[in-house]
């Protein structure tokens, strides 16, 4: 672990702002959420980790459990009590995965990700072609010299509710006008995941690789489909010589579909789940609200936690590819699925396609199909063009 | 798998148990600076049946259970001094009925302070409970069970354990026991008129039983809040002043303190004094009455008071205060353990001065002050010191400092509050004999295996 992370983790206090949201609603850690043990708060973390720094607890398959449950939402960085160390809490825990990951020392569903993603460069172990498949028949055309990419990562490119999602998206950003482009089998992984699962050598692989695509076809602004290509772009990439303009969808939509897509009225009350890799680790909370308010007749109503207090879908820090936490009743997913539903809204709009995928599994498990739609931002939008 | 393992996960369900040596590292110790010892296990119920089925497995066994909730006493009361189960609350924290009229709410021990309060913010914003210093994960079980006190306790009746207008527990025996009016009538509002059982398990740590559920009063919550800072050099003077602010009847929350840190706090007593209104009217008349209380010492300059940046007025009005956590971090280290004793208003300026004394021989930095409760009859008189959890010799420089900080409070006529094992030593032995006696004789009768938290209020052999 880097020195300056070893020389801090003891100074947690262990005092417990970091398991509530700043309105203290309820639980807002995920992972303390679920399994209820102080150890798997961020603060029980920090003093696992320093114990295990300090050779009093041995590496073992709890600890991997435990440290591999964060899912890096940033609730703890936002909540807690002490300012000269907060910021670097999830920091920590990352570099902790990645000594145990050196240590080859993980559980097995992340040995499993990180060995899809080194041979396949994706987590469905799907051929590289197969990555243009959401775009058949929208008429996106290739990246060459448009002014903007966009780029759907993993999920948007294989998983089914991703994909449906992309189309969704690059419906809206075709009719809205953009000139946009697309790199389809040409996308290479936007490594914001393998870092935050502590891979830091096939991460910066990955991201380096996706660097030189994205240099060799002259892209200089990009539009992403997920919070977390997002970051890894805005946030990892400059570091590595990558320096594009880079938009999550919903920040350029907000802006402008108001005046360049016609759309009908729907009548819908609609509540919205912060992505943390768009909210709480970019602080972006108002595109998305402006694009559904955009719409007319959509009645925005808010959840107890939202924005900077919103409670992570559980699929972050790539709990969405390991399923560490899991289902059941106390699942960050379904606790958030029924929060919704408290809200009396018809629609839970989303706009990350891992959101997406862990609150539609999270309304099916809970049963509430018939109460409360999943629907991705630019999909309620396109819903009112019908 | 070990048999009684099993038998506890067959309770509470295997993902609430563990044995793992992550859990019986964390659990055995806190934040503190007592000594760790862990348990065997950590369990987490999720009803009273699940409590009692625990401590019934535990009888048979003989092996002790330590009732823990947020896991911030900070001296060792929830550390198992002998090993065995601790049992961990947080899973109990729902809130069971809110009785507006009566004042009351009731809920599971393991519901935390901060939950409730947002719950009432919600759901019942005309009242509210009185929240303890402590980060909002604190649960009303751990904090009304050591006595704990809050930002209404100067307005609004004492400590939290005065609070309390009924319990549920679960006796050493397994036995389940309703206490107050819930024990007669299906409703929590009073521990009168019927014999005061409560007290039985309030400030006994844990060792006659486990709390399970809760009734606690409520009050009203008015709109608007906010907080004049009060400032004097002489500390002889605090007493005169706390008893002319109590005397208005004016202010929710009194609560004087003194800091070497930051460095323009040096050498200054500080009084916070919070005023909540239902109208601007109503604040400008309380603000006044309590400025004209303290006069004289503006108009002989002896003290004044300090004017606050609202950003600094919207920290002090929260309830609990973020900053006060912050304290952890004064020595780079992540700890900080406190003497907070309960003693006599005008034990103030002796208690100042004892506490600069330590710290000067111990050479060690502080923070010191005192809340006031019950409208002035008593103070929780705190001694806080920071340490540094990576450097063990200032760790044991300031456990010394606390046990002498124990022993000075005890000469001047305090107590001193949830107080880590040596210090309930220094209790005991001034104890009336009779007292004792009666403690240990109702514990044997609560506890005839002696399972609940041992180890705590005993008297060494």
């Amino acid at each position: 672990m880097k020195q300056e992370y070893a020389d801090i983790v003891h100074r947690c206090f262990r005092c417990g702002w970091c398991k509530l949201p700043t309105n203290y609603v309820d639980f807002n850690c995920p992972a303390y959420l679920k399994y209820r043990f102080e150890t798997f708060a961020s603060g029980g973390r920090m003093w696992l980790i320093r114990a295990w720094l300090d050779g009093d607890i041995e590496t073992s398959e709890r600890l991997g459990q435990i440290l591999f449950s964060c899912v890096t939402c940033k609730n703890c960085v936002e909540a807690c009590a002490l300012p000269k160390i907060k910021d670097s809490l999830v920091d920590i825990f990352i570099a902790a995965r990645e000594d145990l990951v050196e240590k080859g020392a993980v559980p097995p569903a992340v040995r499993d990700y990180l060995k899809a993603m080194s041979i396949s460069g994706n987590p469905y172990k799907k051929p590289r072609d197969e990555r243009s498949d959401w775009a058949k028949g929208l008429d996106l055309p290739e990246f060459t010299d448009q002014e903007y990419l966009f780029y759907v990562g993993d999920v948007g490119s294989y998983d089914e509710l991703g994909m449906k999602m992309a189309r969704e998206v690059g419906k809206l950003l075709r009719d809205t006008g953009l000139s946009i482009g697309i790199l389809g089998s040409a996308e290479v992984s936007d490594g914001n995941d393998v870092k935050t699962l502590g891979e830091a050598g096939l991460a910066s692989h990955l991201m380096q690789e996706n660097i030189r695509v994205l240099r060799e076809r002259g892209v200089r602004k990009i539009i992403t489909l997920s919070p977390h290509g997002y970051n890894a772009m805005k946030n990892d990439y400059p570091s590595l010589g990558g320096r594009f303009e880079v938009y999550h969808y919903t920040q350029v939509l907000g802006l402008m579909v108001n005046d360049r897509v016609p759309k009908g009225t729907l009548d819908v009350k609609v509540t919205f789940h912060d992505p943390c890799y768009l909210g709480r680790w970019n602080r972006e909370y108002w595109g998305p609200r402006f694009l559904l308010g955009s719409v007319p007749g959509v009645r925005l109503v808010e959840m107890d936690r939202n924005m900077q207090n919103a409670l992570c879908c559980g699929g972050g820090g790539g709990n969405f590819y390991t399923d560490i936490l899991g289902t059941g009743a106390d699942s960050a997913s379904q606790v958030r699925a029924r929060e919704a539903l408290d809200t009396g809204a018809d629609i839970l709009a989303v706009a990350c396609p891992i959101c997406h995928k862990m609150l539609d599994d999270a309304v099916k498990a809970e049963g509430l199909e018939g109460a409360i739609r999943v629907m991705d931002v630019a999909g309620v939008v396109n819903l009112s063009r019908g | 798998m070990d048999r009684i393992y099993e038998k506890l996960a067959a309770i509470v369900g295997k993902e609430f148990i563990s044995n793992a040596p992550e859990e019986r590292y964390l659990y055995a110790r806190d934040q503190g600076v007592q000594q760790a010892s862990a348990p065997d296990y950590v369990v987490m119920p999720d009803s009273t049946e699940e409590v009692r089925q625990i401590v019934l497995l535990a009888n048979e066994e003989r092996i002790p259970v330590v009732p823990m909730g947020g896991a911030l006493v900070l001296s060792g009361l929830t550390i198992p001094l002998r090993g065995g189960i601790v049992l961990d609350m947080k899973r109990m924290n729902r809130i069971l009925e809110v009785n507006e009229a009566s004042h009351y709410v009731v809920v599971e021990a393991g519901a935390s302070h901060g939950m409730l309060q947002a719950y009432l913010k919600k759901h019942h914003p005309a009242v509210k409970h009185s929240v303890p210093d402590a980060p909002p994960v604190a649960t009303v079980g751990g904090n009304m069970a050591i006595h704990g006190s809050g930002h209404l306790s100067q307005s609004e009746g004492g400590f939290h354990s005065e609070m309390v207008t009924g319990l549920e527990v679960v006796l050493g025996t397994g036995e389940v026991l309703k206490l107050g009016s819930c024990s007669t009538v299906p409703k929590w509002f009073s521990r009168a008129p019927l014999p005061d059982l409560a007290g039985l398990f309030l400030g006994w740590n844990g060792t006659t039983g486990v709390i399970t559920k809760i009734g606690m009063k409520l009050f009203p919550s008015p709109k608007l809040k906010d907080v004049m800072m009060f400032m004097t050099e002489d500390i002889d003077s605090v007493t005169d002043i706390l008893f002319r602010v109590i005397g208005t009847e004016m202010a929710e929350d009194i609560a004087f303190f003194v800091s070497p840190m930051p460095a323009y706090f040096d050498g200054f007593q500080l009084l916070m004094v919070s005023v909540v209104a239902n109208s601007e009217k109503e604040m400008r008349m309380r603000k006044e009455l309590i400025r004209d209380s303290v006069q004289s010492y503006l108009d002989d300059k002896e003290a004044g008071f300090l004017p606050l940046p609202p950003h600094m007025k919207v920290k002090l009005v929260e309830a609990p205060q973020k900053n006060l956590s912050e304290f952890a971090d004064v020595m780079k280290g992540g700890g900080f353990e406190y003497v907070g004793a309960i003693m006599p208003v005008e034990a103030i300026p002796e208690a100042y001065r004892a506490g600069l004394k330590i710290t000067e021989k111990y050479n060690i930095t502080y923070s010191m002050g005192a809340r006031v409760v019950g409208r002035g009859h008593s103070v929780m008189f705190y001694y806080a010191y920071p340490f540094n959890r990576a450097d063990k010799e200032n760790m044991g420089t300031v456990a010394k400092a606390l046990e002498e900080t124990n022993e000075a409070a005890l000469e001047m006529g305090g107590i001193p509050w949830k107080t880590e094992v040596s210090g309930q030593q220094l209790i005991l032995e001034r104890m009336e004999p009779g007292t004792y006696h009666l403690m240990t004789q109702i514990r044997k009768l609560l506890d005839p295996n002696g399972i609940m938290n041992p180890g705590n209020w005993e008297v060494r052999s």
